[in-house]
């Protein structure tokens, strides 16, 4: 008994203190919270699945709520993707041991509380007491980023670089700053919604973002809404490039160019964010100014990751003088690096240049379609984007977990090439209206709907599998987990 | 040679789920006893509106249409309008008169001045109707079903021809919701013997898509059961089928609003306060109306 307590206790500290067990907990978590929720919408309804899960499980699905369970559900699942983004910075920063436990702590539990109890509140059970620990969850979450921000305080002696390969002013480390920007504009960010979040329930109503477009005249707590949701998935998706870059030892000249276009477009961004209650004829200008210098500095990551990669790979084949087919051949030789780069390459083809495509041409096109149609492309749009942070973190998680040999080969191409292959057909499919007419869609539709099941059900059966052998070696007693929370005890103590 | 086999097969995959599923021009036609000239009455007097059950009030009692237009209605409706010399023919179009819409320059408000619109093409494949030198009349099999691909502007004539109106958005939701709070207009839950929508596998799927009005009434068809799904006021198809043009002119926006969701949609879409619009000139094979009258 004492020893299946001790076995217990063990895998305990692995999942819970480790790095590498904490993002693989909160990975498993997103991953079974997506498979579950994934049965209750789409084709799962016409096949009958809804109505055995909602039976099976006692869901309450009251059809007025609907909007307010998926505000519910994409806070769960965002804040475990924070929490994973949170773990990978106090892993890979520099920081007291001390800060790093109590925010991993903090965010831990806040992110379980949410995941835990805002999904009970939304689908099983409306107890009032479950959506007060929600609230909870989100608030020590709030208070993790305060603490973060504080530990990542790039001013502090101890954190000045010497190194002149790297960017810095002074002897401030610029990386640490551009995580410190984000940090903080994180925080303001999620206040603003907050804000208007408190209102809710007196005087304020659930609302979704992309029903409420076409009205001529938003109240400013749904400007804040608004503004709050783009900013976070922005924030998130500029935290994980700069942990991409700690990842692939961003260093250099492309790196010192790079951080202050992230700092400064980071602030940009924030700022017009944060500007579109008081000053919302101007906020979208400073926002496309804020977003073009962070895109710049995301292609300066791109080319320096690409470069790097090309020379790794020949300086492994021991190749000196390489054919531009070499190069090639060496630029995607390892999947799970490339396929990070690839990715936020591939992100401007299906999010950003539609994006501004769609902008530019809102009156022309797509205000002309109706309400509904504009909805699809709105949270496509998104959804690709979330899509896509979603799978650079697999990548880089596929990494911490060592993947290797042809099975990383295999992990890294399916969930690049598939991936993309859902997520292309996902923009065939927003966008068909430029293409076919509503009476002769159908064999478009059809076809993208086929790709992107393929796409999308290939990438889940992937991270299926990568969780069941992380399941299977946890049995284990001299499992990866083993080998990971001592590298965690040996990594981690000096920093 | 495995790679190119699995590229062949996947490609097959595609083809086979890209070949035209409503090529059938075999249209099943059933009575469903349902009057599509009558007429259902609402009482004034206070109802619950939008997803958060505001408190509202309409002042007068009003009459709606119990089901859709149909395209047998609305043939007859063109036949007597261009005889009358209130619509025109042109090439592909048939328009008339609208006296616009007041303007005020909001942004992404496109301005409705008063002139000739369209109301309804006459060469789209996805029309209904058939035109004959200067007569219009349904396609066998769709008499009964709603008229589509025909404009705000449109259902806006159709209704004025015969001193009727749209209804307001307030009319229209209170005829599918009654004085309670039910999501749906015959109650709380929605399957797929209630309405035309993406989960009803109902006879028409892949066919013509749209059922023939007052369709879903409690009545078995060829072996397809369908539930009575009247709103309180005796008011069929309020859910699914076609989406339905509302009478407001907002404040602000040229954009005119849909009601109801469609056979396209997924359930929730047909939920009574879901919002659509579509600028007044927009037609559809998914669009239809229903007029109202003053009680």
């Amino acid at each position: 008994m004492q020893s299946v307590r001790r076995h217990l206790a063990d895998r305990f500290v692995f999942l819970f203190t480790a790095t590498k067990g904490l993002v693989l907990v909160a990975i498993a978590l997103i991953s079974l919270t997506t498979a579950f929720m994934g049965t209750l919408s789409g084709p799962m309804q016409t096949w009958g699945v809804t109505d055995t899960v909602v039976e099976a499980f006692g869901l309450s699905l009251v059809p007025a709520e609907r909007e307010g369970r998926i505000i519910l559900l994409y806070h769960t699942i965002a804040m475990a993707v924070i929490a994973i983004e949170v773990y990978l910075i106090t892993h890979s920063l520099p920081m007291k041991q001390r800060e790093q436990t109590q925010i991993n702590a903090t965010v831990t539990v806040g992110y379980l509380l949410t995941l835990i109890f805002g999904l009970w509140f939304g689908y099983f059970t409306r107890n009032w007491a479950f959506h007060g620990l929600y609230l909870v969850g989100l608030s020590l979450i709030f208070f993790a980023g305060v603490q973060l921000a504080v530990a990542l305080w790039p001013w502090r002696a101890t954190y000045h670089i010497t190194d002149t390969r790297r960017a810095h002013m002074g002897r401030v480390d610029l990386e640490r700053v551009a995580f410190f920007v984000m940090a903080v504009a994180t925080l303001g960010s999620a206040a603003f919604g907050g804000v208007a979040g408190s209102y809710y329930g007196n005087g304020f109503e659930t609302f979704h973002a992309e029903d409420v477009v076409r009205d001529p005249v938003k109240t400013p707590l749904q400007l804040a809404i608004i503004g709050h949701l783009h900013i976070m998935l922005t924030l998130i998706a500029v935290a994980l490039a700069l942990l991409v870059g700690r990842w692939l030892g961003f260093g250099g000249l492309w790196q010192k160019l790079s951080m202050p276009l992230f700092i400064v477009g980071t602030i940009i961004i924030t700022l017009g964010v944060w500007a579109l209650v008081p000053y919302q004829p101007i906020a979208h200008t400073i926002i496309y100014v804020g977003s073009t210098v962070v895109l710049l500095g995301a292609l300066f990551l791109v080319i320096y990751g690409f470069d790097k990669l090309i020379r790794d790979g020949l300086a492994a084949e021991g190749t000196t003088k390489a054919t531009f087919g070499r190069k090639l051949g060496a630029l995607v030789r390892d999947p799970l690096k490339f396929g990070a780069l690839w990715q936020m390459v591939f992100m401007n083809f299906v999010v950003s240049f539609p994006g501004i495509f769609m902008a530019a041409k809102l009156e022309d096109i797509f205000r002309v379609w109706p309400l509904r149609q504009e909805r699809l492309v709105l949270t496509g749009h998104w959804h690709i984007l979330s899509g896509i942070v979603a799978t650079i973190i697999l990548l880089l998680y596929a990494d911490l977990a060592g993947l290797k040999g042809w099975v990383r080969q295999l992990f890294g191409w399916i969930i690049i090439v598939f991936s993309d292959l859902a997520f292309g057909a996902t923009l065939v499919f927003m966008i068909r209206r430029m293409f076919v007419t509503e009476y002769g869609e159908g064999p478009l539709v059809r076809t993208v709907t086929v790709v992107m099941d393929v796409g999308l059900g290939a990438v889940l059966l992937t991270l299926a599998a990568l969780m069941v052998w992380r399941l299977i070696d946890l049995f284990g007693p001299r499992g990866r987990w083993r080998q990971e929370l001592t590298e965690f005890t040996a990594e981690e103590v000096t920093l | 040679m495995r790679w190119p086999a699995i590229t062949a097969l996947l490609a097959l995959t595609l083809v086979a789920c890209a070949a035209p599923g409503s090529a059938s021009t075999e249209v099943p036609v059933y009575d469903t006893g349902i009057d599509a000239e009558a007429w259902a009455r609402v009482p004034a007097g206070g109802f619950y509106q939008g997803q958060h059950d505001h408190a509202a009030t309409i002042g007068a009692d009003y009459e709606i249409m119990v089901t859709n237009v149909t395209n047998a209605q609305y043939a007859a409706f063109l036949n007597a309008a261009l005889a009358a010399g209130k619509v025109t023919l042109t090439d592909d179009t048939v328009t008339g008169y609208y006296p616009g819409d007041p303007f005020r320059a909001y942004k992404h408000e496109v301005e409705i001045p008063a002139g000739e619109w369209a109301l309804m093409p006459t060469e789209d494949p996805a029309l209904r109707l058939t035109l004959d030198g200067t007569t219009f009349s349904a396609k066998p099999g769709y008499e009964d079903h709603p008229a589509t691909m025909v404009s705000w502007f449109g259902a806006w004539a159709y209704c004025s021809f015969y001193d009727w109106r749209l209804p307001t958005d307030a009319e229209w939701e209170k005829a599918a919701r009654g004085t309670d709070t039910r999501p749906y207009p015959w109650g709380d839950d929605i399957g797929a013997g209630h309405a035309n929508f993406v989960d009803s596998r109902d006879p028409f799927e892949g066919r013509s898509e749209t059922t023939p009005v007052g369709f879903y009434n409690g009545k078995t068809y060829d072996g397809y059961a369908t539930l009575d799904a009247a709103s309180p006021y005796g008011v069929y198809d309020l859910a699914g089928n076609v989406w339905e043009w509302t009478g407001d002119v907002r404040a602000g926006t040229h954009l005119r609003g849909l009601r109801g969701g469609s056979f396209a949609n997924y359930a929730y879409n047909l939920r009574i306060w879901t919002v659509n619009n579509a600028e007044p000139q927009h037609s559809s094979p998914r669009v239809g109306f229903r007029c109202a009258r003053d009680g």
